[in-house]
């Protein structure tokens, strides 16, 4: 080991990435260390699938013979693919603020927050490394999907969008848990609330049923909530159903954007 | 107050090449001053301990020096760089290591120190090399391919050298570097540190309340006691302004009236911060 001498201090000062360079950065640095996070500790990936199976299988074979809820000339179990990736991508990013609670529980966060990365880029990359463990579920409902014989579209352009709005839903909704973690700051507290929001997000959605056949004051809610625009992306993508591409994109980046802003805005009080 | 003024061996003096220059630094938590109208010079290239039981400021002092608190009042300029205009040139030059062991344990050592190089952006092309760098001045180039969830505590603290290194900092900053260590694992951490001055030349601050980490690492140390400054010089200044066989635990004593053990304001929580990091640790 020959002695290393330290560079000149003006290397340090000076500015070496643009912002937007740097989010990218952040961003790509989270995501891997959550691949890397996944395939050290697989079983995640296996236990998060039972639920979106139980779905398809159980609750959605069920619904198909008994023909209770109006899809059209589609069969529920195609209708009902789309809205359990999204409710599976959901139940992962909800909770996804009790790894910052844990992080900083356990020290990480403050040495995170000394690094020369800003608080939104932080937060931007948690986000998406969120969205990285939602691809992974993702992947298998589409398979799970097509072995139960759902007519889905294998337009490889058309499910590399199916990721981008996953993904998207998924930094919203772990932002929304890091904005509630940054208000709780207690692991429990989190769950609680999590728990208690995730089925009201679900049910007043499309996720289930169309929107066309919830109450009125139902269907005022589920305009306002995230979940119905990346449902509907989704069914539009997988299954050919009409919607408002640049509608649901939109409030998604909204969504996604001003979920970041607030996350950011609010880590400052979990690192005290 | 006056007259702990004038029992001061060195006053802190404005000097614009300091590694560290702290001046009239306040900062309270609601009606609890931490740290009280402070000044502070660090020269490069020292070895600077800051020295005070539980609750003194110590880490309130090393978390507004590190950009994590904005300062409320009073000024912090880390080589001449303000800590609160230009917080991310003051990151780039820093090593931080906390006072809670803390390393993501579902990661391997090696991948923990990568993360950290990626986030100082140290290039690609050079990534792989400094963190083998790092990793080998710590010893744990055998253990870098393991889970660090399965590293010794000493291994841990051990491994946030070798992230807080990683990006060449200018500023070490060690916040209780050795507490809760065995006394095996203290001396290897000891040791590290003063091997990486040696062949960085950078200037280390630390916060300690052990004496015998002050007597052993630092060539410069203040006491600090309820967010102030008591005294400063180097130890054998300290000691031998008391006599020939003062130790820095009985200079403690002679500027505080207290011992070093003696639960303060604020005491409480970093024990229970310290215990439930042990029980994580195991």
């Amino acid at each position: 080991m020959s002695a290393v001498p330290a560079a000149p201090p003006r290397a340090w000062a000076e500015p070496r990435y643009r912002s937007v360079t740097r989010l990218f950065s952040r961003i790509v640095t989270f995501c891997l260390v959550e691949l890397q996070k996944l395939r050290h500790d697989r079983s995640e990936l296996i236990t998060r699938a039972i639920q979106p199976i139980l779905w398809l299988v159980i609750f959605g074979e069920t619904f198909t013979r008994i023909r209770a809820i109006p899809t059209g000339n589609v069969p529920y179990l195609d209708y009902l693919a789309p809205g359990v990736i999204a409710q599976s991508a959901l139940f992962i990013s909800i909770f996804y603020g009790i790894q910052i609670i844990w992080e900083r529980d356990a020290g990480i966060l403050t040495k995170l927050l000394v690094t020369p990365t800003p608080r939104s880029a932080l937060v931007a990359g948690k986000a998406f490394a969120a969205g990285v463990r939602t691809i992974a579920q993702t992947i298998v409902v589409l398979v799970v999907a097509a072995l139960l014989g759902v007519g889905l579209t294998w337009n490889p352009l058309k499910l590399l969008a199916v990721l981008v709005v996953v993904v998207l839903g998924s930094a919203f909704f772990s932002c929304l848990s890091m904005t509630i973690a940054g208000l709780v700051l207690r692991r429990e507290r989190l769950m609680g609330i999590g728990q208690a929001i995730t089925m009201p997000l679900f049910f007043a959605s499309n996720a289930l049923y169309p929107v066309n056949v919830m109450p009125v004051w139902l269907r005022a809610i589920s305009h306002c909530n995230p979940l119905t625009y990346e449902v509907a992306a989704l069914r539009g993508l997988l299954i050919g159903q009409a919607t408002t591409y640049w509608l649901d994109f939109v409030v998604l980046v909204a969504a996604a954007v001003a979920g970041i802003c607030a996350a950011a805005a609010l880590l400052g009080r979990l690192a005290r | 107050m006056s007259d702990v003024i004038e029992e001061r061996v060195e006053t802190a003096a404005p000097e614009p090449e300091a590694a560290v220059q702290v001046t009239g630094l306040t900062h309270r938590f609601g009606d609890h001053v931490a740290v009280d109208n402070l000044d502070l010079t660090v020269r490069k290239g020292a070895s600077f301990g800051l020295l005070g039981p539980n609750g003194a400021g110590k880490t309130t002092t090393l978390r507004v020096l590190n950009t994590l608190y904005p300062p409320q009042a009073g000024s912090v300029r880390i080589f001449g760089l303000d800590v609160r205009t230009q917080a991310m040139a003051v990151r780039r030059m820093l090593g931080y290591v906390p006072q809670q062991l803390s390393i993501e344990g579902a990661l391997t050592g090696r991948e923990n120190v990568t993360w950290f190089a990626r986030l100082f952006d140290v290039p690609r092309r050079e990534r792989a090399e400094r963190v083998a760098e790092v990793l080998a001045i710590v010893e744990l180039t055998e253990a870098a391919d393991r889970l660090a969830g399965t590293y010794s505590g000493g291994m841990v603290r051990r491994l946030e050298l070798a992230q807080a290194l990683v990006n060449r900092p200018a500023l070490l900053v060690l916040d209780e570097p050795t507490v809760g260590l065995d006394p095996v694992a203290r001396d290897s951490v000891w040791a590290r540190v003063q091997d990486m001055q040696r062949r960085y030349g950078m200037t280390v601050l630390l916060t300690t309340h052990y004496m015998e980490e002050a007597d052993a690492l630092c060539d410069q140390v203040v006491l600090m006691h309820h967010g102030t400054l008591r005294a400063s010089g180097t130890p054998d200044e300290l000691k031998n302004a008391l006599g020939p066989d003062a130790s820095l635990e009985d200079v403690f004593r002679h500027y505080t009236g207290e011992s070093l053990v003696s639960p303060e304001k604020g005491g409480l929580r970093d024990v229970r911060s310290t215990r439930r990091t042990a029980s994580r640790m195991g």
